[in-house]
């Protein structure tokens, strides 16, 4: 077994991490986080997460892009926001974790075959094309971009039951006027 | 605004019917009719704003966009596209960071918004506009003797605050009671059920929602109502694999508020979706026949 160092130094740290964190929406506050922990006690994932919240913020503030990009933490993070009304600092924890998300998908350095940032690329995807989701398209498309057939079919009982519950369909969602939904993200795209 | 208009999002067009099925009749027989926003598009929920912000409150603004149109305060019924909805919507009116230009955008693609649209859940409405009086009024059958567990989740009560308390709410349980029903103290009444993650780390999503159904259980719930697709998606159709990943009884139906509300208003059981229970609801009709009264 190979003996790795633990500590990092400090010229290995992103120093311009937390600058680029407090641009996104919501996050301004980022900084005044005294590390009480409130987060952390609070959150139902935390016992299933590498980092907990108060971690997280310590080393985004601190500069470790890698260790927090490449996090769990973030995929765990359902959005409850129990964390961020309860933060006595008033940080938006919950909004810090989507900035999160947003740039371990852009520098795609997510854990590979990890199916929720799959699930929430495919679901944007579907929306920005067709202005509607499409459950069970929804589904199939996950299953097979994150390489788990076999959990297709163990799903199978589930969608059956649906099905006859007349609670899934196979028809593809769809808005009429799509010429304005593309109008409205090219915009988007061009000022952005 | 005056009035409101019904967005129903992908959940109750799908997944979740019967609380379209039921939402809409208990508004009609409360006076106010709901008409659905016209070309609505999906709010993007969690998924959109984990990949590019911008872009999602750019979709929501189309919505709020044409409810504005239609001069109507939106409805959102899913906890998820109200939470959604109200969010962007907050963002476009700050005038912060890129909202400036997302109204912009929107203008550019002739959805242009005026900031007048209030996003609002129907719980939210009938228990602060219509008010609890006005239910009581038109109760027909009191829901008399139902042990009744009310989850609230997550985001109808968070991150905004303002129309019920963020770990502790008490609208749905007084509404519960104005049907005659007996809400039981659900601890876990805020506590999540995992959203999403129950289809991407099932065994973290089936611990979640173990917890819920054992603490109602434990209270002596017959029934949980929910005000969220996403939850009642959870908790229900999980169920028979976490009896068998815990061994533990933990079965107990789920339903939308809105259906336990249209059955005390007298409304036809048929009409409103009880039949797409994958849940046997056969004790719990023998106790509306036994336990409930006719006023």
């Amino acid at each position: 077994m190979e003996i790795q160092r633990k500590v990092k130094y400090e010229q290995e740290l992103d120093k311009a991490f937390l600058a680029e964190i407090k641009r996104s929406s919501h996050c301004e506050e980022i900084d005044r986080c005294i590390q009480c922990g409130t987060c952390s006690s609070s959150c139902p994932m935390s016992i299933y997460m590498d980092y907990p919240p108060r971690k997280i913020i310590g080393l985004v503030k601190n500069g470790f892009k890698e260790e927090v990009l490449k996090s769990f933490t973030l995929w765990l993070c359902s959005s409850c926001y129990t964390c961020q009304v309860r933060c006595p600092a008033k940080i938006r924890i919950t909004d810090v974790m989507y900035a999160l998300k947003r740039k371990a998908i852009e520098t795609k350095v997510y854990p590979a075959r990890f199916s929720i940032p799959v699930l929430d690329k495919e679901m944007s995807k579907i929306i920005s094309k067709n202005g509607r989701n499409s459950e069970m398209w929804l589904i199939l498309k996950l299953y097979l971009k994150s390489r788990q057939p076999l959990s297709l079919l163990k799903m199978a009982p589930l969608g059956l039951k649906l099905m006859k519950a007349g609670r899934m369909s196979l028809k593809k969602q769809s808005i009429k006027n799509k010429k304005q939904l593309r109008t409205l993200l090219k915009a988007i795209k061009e000022n952005g | 605004m005056n009035g409101y208009v019904y967005f129903p999002g992908c959940s109750l067009k799908e997944n979740s019917k019967h609380y379209e099925e039921s939402m809409l009749p208990v508004f009609k027989e409360m006076g106010l009719p709901l008409e659905e926003l016209t070309d609505w598009n999906c709010c993007g929920a969690t998924a959109y704003f984990s990949v590019d912000d911008t872009m999602a409150a750019a979709i929501c603004g189309r919505n709020l966009s044409l409810a504005e149109k239609q001069g109507k305060d939106i409805v959102a019924p899913c906890a998820g596209c109200y939470l959604t909805l109200k969010k962007s919507n907050n963002y476009l009116l700050s005038g912060q960071g890129r909202a400036p230009k997302i109204l912009n955008a929107l203008k550019q693609a002739g959805c242009e918004y005026g900031g007048r649209v209030k996003v609002k859940h129907p719980l939210e409405v009938l228990v602060k506009d219509v008010g609890l009086d006005a239910v009581r009024k038109k109760v027909r059958h009191k829901l008399t003797g139902l042990r009744v567990a009310c989850y609230y989740g997550c985001q109808l009560v968070r991150p905004f605050t303002d129309f019920d308390d963020p770990d502790y709410p008490t609208t749905l349980d007084a509404l519960m009671e104005a049907l005659g029903a007996e809400p039981v103290d659900f601890s876990a009444k805020t506590r999540c059920c995992g959203g999403l993650l129950t289809g991407t780390i099932e065994n973290v999503g089936l611990r979640l929602n173990y917890l819920l159904l054992k603490e109602a259980k434990r209270k002596g719930a017959d029934v949980m109502v929910t005000i969220c697709p996403l939850c009642l998606f959870n908790l229900e159709l999980l169920q028979g694999k976490i009896i068998k990943t815990f061994k533990d009884d933990v079965q107990m139906p789920i339903f939308f508020f809105s259906q336990l509300l249209g059955l005390a208003l007298g409304l036809s059981q048929d009409d409103l979706g009880f039949s797409r229970s994958v849940i046997p609801l056969k004790a719990f009709w023998e106790k509306i026949r036994n336990g409930g009264h006719h006023v």
